[in-house]
């Protein structure tokens, strides 16, 4: 067989395995479709991206409102626990890395530095997540999420237990420990997995030189949450006050406060589905500075509270199979944090509270409920430096990614997908030496597993 | 040489005449599925299609139902009570007579509203249009729809007053038309005959226990529960009592039903005020006052 003959082959062979799986029949956080024998498609557009159906079940308190909500009508070998991981294979690509480029200088031992594109790709693994949620009884629901990085080591992703439906009221529903913030956009359930795309970059932006890491909307929360929803869930309201310490435990930046508030309405237009809009805000506060003994800080005494806030809309629209969800959000952080300086201590000349603004668009392309195509366009851009004289592009983000997810299988047992997926991130001036443009490219391949 | 070409024309012939006929059945089997997807559903000024419907139904209701509609779904063997085999057109929650098709509004409330004490939830985050299509693709399922037209809905007399006398006819009702045989004679489901209940697919069924829920298979309201047993549950063995009840007997049978139930209604008040004690099953039935 020549080598043509062999690549056509091969060809065939895949295309041929392609379409007999895809013909395969239909079939996700599976320990709750365990639970009430639904596949992973009734609660998610494609999982883990929630749909109408799963936003009601989730507002609800992973309660599905009928009689088999609490843990004591299912089997007692039932066990609400899920585990996902990624094995995968992917290619990572920075334009701009740090160098050597001599020997160091005999004064300073410093050697002098240059730029260089470095490609690195081979077998990997994720993180692990150990999901495990539901009730404890009617209207008293929980989840607890013990997470693991790359190399095995833990942290707790998420801790909470909510009351849910008090007074018999869907408006009033209170959760209590470590959760997501009430963001419809959910960088938790996001498509994507790529080291670039995996995350939304409006979510943890913070501009050069800001010492603000307290603002980030992505990541869980310490605090209590108040969420509200109509019976059919088409209005929902949130309203969460968190603890300033970008949830991490042991009473970091203890006795500051954030709030964070989210509000959105879907309309229902025929036979194109529910059309949602919506709008948040965070508004917080957190410490500049703490005490010190031995130079060393003191825990519990931080102090010099300077503010922050973001704030935005979002939309999520059907048009058939075609979904397109949108979030913009304005942002700004006091001054202080702006130019890393402790609000005990002048500013700078000239420092002025560092402002932006992002936009992302994220079509999905539900070709049927086994394969999904994406895309995510998200830019951010400063319209306010810290300081006088800083470029006005530094820090300012584009980041691109394109994908496809195939699930071969979809049992209401355990989700199985191939993932497919190119980014791209350009960060303005951020190059380490030349303080140019630095980009990154990922390409991912990975067999996204849970059961 | 000549005999071997004489083979190989037969064996080319039944080759095409083999393919010829599994090109046209696949055409009939298509057009029948497309005739089958030209089903439509009414529910006010909506027009439901079943063609619209087909991916919503592979995402939703496949794993229960099945792709064929026949409640084989991969879940079913671990579901209970079994999920409806829509290629019979039986459904429990009807507006019309027993035996009769329930009307496209029936099924639009059944998928919106959920079947209580099932795996049945309620899908009123799908758009109203989403539902109405998926009305129409569940007709799909069954030729009867067809050749039959649904039942006209049973006309349900505006609710009088609810009074004393009323609740104490409603037990009287509830011994006579021997209730308490299934459903036990204080409403839990343990009547004598309880153990011995089948559904129509020859499957165990038990009957309602009043004293645990909240919300009835067919709905919640006085209406609801009036239209359960003027219909009855079709499927199930819980009949019609259309030809033994009239309209004021039924109320008064629904108002002595929510005297069971564990929540606080103003008909379980007036019993208590009564006194009301659960029926005697052996003691002679006092013939309710007609009305």
């Amino acid at each position: 067989m020549t080598s043509p003959q062999r690549s056509l082959a091969f060809a065939v062979l895949l295309a041929s395995l392609f379409f007999c799986c895809s013909v395969q029949d239909a079939h996700a956080i599976p320990a709750f479709a365990r639970k009430y024998g639904l596949r992973c498609s009734a609660c998610h557009v494609a999982w883990p991206v929630l749909n109408d159906f799963g936003w009601r079940f989730k507002d609800n308190g992973y309660q599905l409102m009928n009689d088999r909500d609490a843990p004591i009508w299912q089997n007692p070998s039932y066990f609400p626990i899920t585990l996902r991981i990624t094995p995968n294979w992917h290619r990572e690509n920075t334009n701009k890395v740090a160098v050597d480029i001599g020997p160091p200088d005999p004064v300073t031992g410093i050697s002098p530095q240059g730029e260089t594109s470095i490609t690195q790709h081979g077998f990997d693994h994720s993180g692990l997540d150990i999901l495990t949620g539901g009730t404890l009884e009617k209207n008293l629901s929980f989840l607890l999420v013990p997470s693991a990085i790359e190399t095995g080591e833990f942290h707790f992703e998420s801790v909470w237990v909510r009351l849910d439906n008090l007074f018999k009221s869907p408006w009033l529903n209170v959760k209590f420990g470590k959760f997501e913030l009430d963001n419809f956009l959910s960088e938790k359930r996001i498509l994507n997995l790529s080291a670039n795309g995996g995350s939304y970059q409006l979510y943890h932006f913070i501009p050069v030189g800001d010492s603000n890491m307290f603002g980030q909307i992505g990541d869980n929360q310490l605090g209590l949450e108040w969420l509200g929803h109509s019976f059919n869930d088409h209005t929902r309201f949130s309203a969460a006050v968190i603890s300033s310490s970008d949830g991490s435990p042991d009473l970091v930046n203890a006795n500051t406060y954030t709030g964070f508030f989210s509000a959105s309405q879907a309309f229902d237009l025929g036979g194109l589905g529910l059309q949602r809009v919506g709008g948040y805000a965070m508004i917080g506060q957190a410490p500049t500075y703490s005490l010190t003994s031995q130079g060393v800080p003191v825990p519990g005494s931080s102090l010099g509270n300077e503010s922050f806030h973001r704030e935005g809309v979002f939309g999520d629209f059907y048009i058939s199979r075609l979904d397109v969800a949108f979030y913009y959000q304005h942002g700004s952080d006091d001054a202080h944090f702006g130019t890393a300086t402790p609000a005990n201590v002048p500013l700078p000349d000239g420092a002025r509270a560092p402002t932006w603004n992002g936009f992302f668009v994220e079509p999905h392309f539900t070709v049927n409920p086994q394969l999904v195509l994406f895309h995510r366009s998200e830019w951010v851009r400063m319209s306010q430096q810290a300081l006088p004289g800083t470029p006005s592009d530094l820090g300012d983000i584009d980041n691109y990614s394109f994908g496809f997810r195939w699930y071969p299988i979809m049992t209401s047992r355990a989700g199985f997908a191939f993932h497919s997926e190119y980014s791209w991130l350009r960060q303005r001036g951020m190059s380490p030496v030349t303080a140019t443009d630095l980009t990154n490219n990922s390409v991912f391949f990975g067999f996204d597993f849970d059961f | 040489m000549r005999t071997k070409l004489l083979r190989w024309s037969l064996f080319l012939g039944a080759a095409a005449m083999l393919a010829l006929l599994g090109v046209s059945s696949a055409q009939v089997t298509q057009q029948q599925q497309e005739g089958e997807m030209g089903v439509e559903s009414h529910i006010g000024k909506l027009t439901g299609r079943a063609s619209a419907a087909k991916t919503n139904y592979r995402r939703y209701c496949v794993g229960c139902h099945g792709e064929k509609g026949d409640g084989n779904g991969e879940n079913a063997p671990w579901i209970d009570p079994k999920p409806r085999d829509f290629t019979l057109a039986t459904f429990k929650c009807r507006s019309t007579p027993t035996g009769t098709l329930p009307t496209d509004e029936d099924l639009f409330n059944t998928i919106g509203r959920g079947l209580d004490n099932s795996n049945m939830p309620q899908w009123l985050p799908l758009s109203k249009q989403n539902r109405a299509d998926m009305v129409a693709y569940v007709k799909h399922f069954s030729p009867r729809w067809k050749t039959e037209k649904p039942g006209t809905p049973i006309q349900v007399p505006h609710e009088p007053e609810v009074s004393a006398d009323r609740i104490k006819a409603g037990l009287q009702l509830f011994q006579k038309m021997e209730c308490w045989k299934c459903h036990g004679p204080e409403g839990h489901g343990d009547g004598p005959s309880a153990p011995t209940l089948t559904d129509s697919k020859d499957r165990p069924i038990p009957p309602y226990d009043f004293t645990e829920g909240h919300r009835f298979k067919c709905g919640q309201t006085d209406e609801d529960l009036y239209k359960i047993f003027m219909t009855g549950l079709d499927g199930t063995p819980m009949p019609s009592f259309a030809d033994n009840l009239n309209p004021e007997q039924a109320w008064d049978l629904v108002f002595y039903l929510r005297t069971l139930q564990p929540m606080h209604t103003k008909e379980k008040d007036i019993a208590k005020q009564l006194g009301l004690k659960p029926i005697e099953p052996n003691a002679p039935a006092t013939p309710p006052a007609d009305k």
